[in-house]
């Protein structure tokens, strides 16, 4: 009963590998971004956090069929790739990246602009008259200070990754080795009725995904305290 | 050369800081003025922690013009804050080095363990959590923390205001000692008197946003045009030397130009130059010497200014010797009464001293 399809075990590879990019590519990407938003005063800092914070509220299916068509033959993105040589990102591993990117992107922002915002100017100022540079700064004292934050947005970003569906089927479709995450894998089998199969993954997510924030949080030293 | 020469103008929330200022840049200028004055605001345009319009120079050097405008990090400045402001994510001995590891070795002028021993930071060096440390230990952890960028100029924002009178005392004689012993430049922000008049050499009066004095301390004390000496503690100050001890009573002399002062025995050998200060309130006047009294301090001088200070009271300037000033704050109708006058010799009488 419990014999794992070899598919099914390739689709929670494919899960772990893409909410591990993701990750990261988000962390590259929404440091700099919450760095700006904490610290801009200009007009358009609110229509900008508006659109970061546009796919908390979007259904998942708002936000595929737009990419979808966007990265397609005929949308400017899939004209500029296909240009460059790297092919169509629809139904490809690189744009369900793309697609998680974007779609996790306000859970990896906002946990990192608070942590910027709460430090407040002081630490950087004190930094500053110690002879810290603009990007010394930033290394030396507001990174360090915003760790809690990124840890948040590490784990919302991983974890909201692995459980993403709508973007993926719209985007991705279901191939196998290529975009059948796990979310994808579990509606497969329950549309065919293999509910045995369905439960080995479900459940297995459920325990995963438990275990992955346990971990995540007594590293953070938040439990460890509570803990000693 | 050793000036700062500061001209600043710009927009705040409730008034304009216009401020024109030459300071020597020697011993320690005190920004003095009432709570939203700013004070605060001209020291950060200083250390270029705010951008205001206009020019500045520290020892020859610009710091800003129409031109230039030296970020932070390049101006060779230490800085403490109100509040210590450690970073609480290193160690007593992380925060201390901060500053110092951006300091190239051969341009410090400030060693590390010389720091440490002078403010008394050994004890609680090696301690991990900033947070654990009091107030004034935190307080003193920021000024050794700014002294070891070997600063050519200290700026202190109200460095003892968020303190408790217990760690005020405390930091008190570090602050005398980095005057004396470090020979750095320091200026320091303060709205209480009797901190400004034991600490600084130079006083910069601020009202509204602008300077409306930039003088010597002992002068600008004694200026009666100005609202300082209208305070409830206003005070003259005067620098003198010890001049000889009293073991039989327990009293010391303190000698200047044109006079003493008998005071409580201080521990300062002869020799030694001290301030004292002298509150207005405390001084009375006599158009005879005095006879039979208890009071061991009595001046000779001459009625400088006379300022009238609410329906009852004048504040009087009196010259003492050539070059030193004492205040004295009597009634209307005593004034009348002795027929006190500009140009008058009087006798003063020095009800109590303070040294600073």
């Amino acid at each position: 009963m419990f014999d794992i399809d070899p598919l099914d075990i390739q689709s929670v590879w494919l899960t772990l590998k893409l909410a591990s990019v993701t990750t990261l590519i988000l962390l590259c990407v929404a440091t700099p971004l919450a760095w700006w938003l904490a610290h801009n005063r200009r007009w358009y800092k609110g229509p900008v956090a508006a659109v970061v914070a546009l796919p908390l509220v979007l259904p998942p299916t708002v936000l595929g069929f737009y990419l979808l068509l966007l990265m397609g033959p005929q949308g400017a993105v899939g004209e500029l790739t296909a240009a460059l040589g790297l092919g169509r990102l629809p139904f490809s591993f690189a744009g369900l990246v793309v697609g998680s990117v974007l779609f996790s992107l306000p859970f990896a922002v906002q946990p990192i602009q608070n942590a910027f915002e709460s430090m407040g100017k002081r630490p950087l100022e004190v930094a500053a008259t110690l002879r810290a540079g603009t990007w010394d700064r930033f290394v030396s004292v507001a990174l360090p200070l915003a760790r809690p934050g990124i840890l948040t947005a590490v784990i919302l970003a991983f974890a909201h990754t692995v459980g993403e569906f709508g973007v993926v089927l719209m985007l991705g479709g279901n191939i196998p080795g290529e975009t059948r995450v796990l979310s994808v894998a579990i509606y497969s089998h329950v549309e065919a009725v293999e509910y045995g199969a369905a439960h080995v993954l479900a459940g297995g997510m459920v325990l995963f995904s438990f275990l992955v924030l346990l971990g995540l949080y007594l590293s953070s030293g938040k439990l460890s305290k509570v803990v000693k | 050369m050793n000036s700062i020469r500061a001209q600043f103008r710009m927009q705040m929330d409730s008034f304009v800081l216009d401020a024109t200022f030459e300071a020597p840049a020697t011993g320690v200028t005190a920004l003095f003025g009432p709570s939203g004055s700013g004070k605060t605001t001209l020291l950060r345009c200083i250390a270029g922690l705010e951008r205001a319009s206009g020019a500045l120079r520290v020892n020859g050097e610009t710091w800003q013009d129409e031109t230039t405008f030296v970020p932070t990090h390049k101006r060779p400045l230490g800085y403490v804050f109100q509040e210590a402001s450690l970073f609480p994510h290193l160690s007593v001995r992380a925060n201390l080095e901060y500053g110092y590891k951006r300091i190239a070795p051969a341009a410090r002028t400030v060693q590390f363990d010389q720091v440490v021993e002078w403010l008394g930071l050994s004890h609680l060096i090696e301690r991990g959590d900033v947070t654990s440390l009091s107030g004034g230990e935190r307080q003193r952890v920021a000024i050794g923390r700014a002294l070891l960028t070997s600063p050519r100029i200290l700026l202190m924002d109200e460095p003892l205001s968020a303190l408790d009178t217990t760690s005020k005392q405390e930091i008190l004689p570090y602050l005398e000692r980095l005057h004396r012993e470090l020979n750095i430049p320091v200026l320091y922000v303060s709205h209480a008197l009797d901190e400004v008049t034991r600490l600084a050499d130079h006083l910069v009066l601020l009202d509204k946003g602008r300077v409306i004095a930039s003088a010597a301390l002992h002068e600008t004390l004694a200026r009666l045009d100005l609202p300082i000496a209208h305070f409830d503690d206003a005070g003259a100050v005067i620098e003198a030397t010890v001049a000889e001890h009293d073991e039989v009573y327990s009293l010391s002399r303190l000698g200047f130009v044109g006079g003493s002062l008998w005071v409580g025995k201080v521990e300062q050998a002869p020799g030694s130059r001290v301030r004292a200060r002298v509150l207005a309130r405390d001084v009375s006047i006599a158009t005879a010497m005095p006879r039979g009294s208890s009071i061991s301090n009595i001046l000779g001088g001459i009625i400088d200014e006379i300022s009238d200070e609410g329906p009852d009271k004048v504040i009087l300037r009196i010259r003492i010797g050539a070059s030193h000033m004492l205040l004295s704050r009597i009634t209307r109708r005593s004034r009348d009464q002795l027929g006190l006058k500009v140009g008058m010799p009087v006798f003063t009488q020095v009800k109590s001293v303070a040294l600073m």
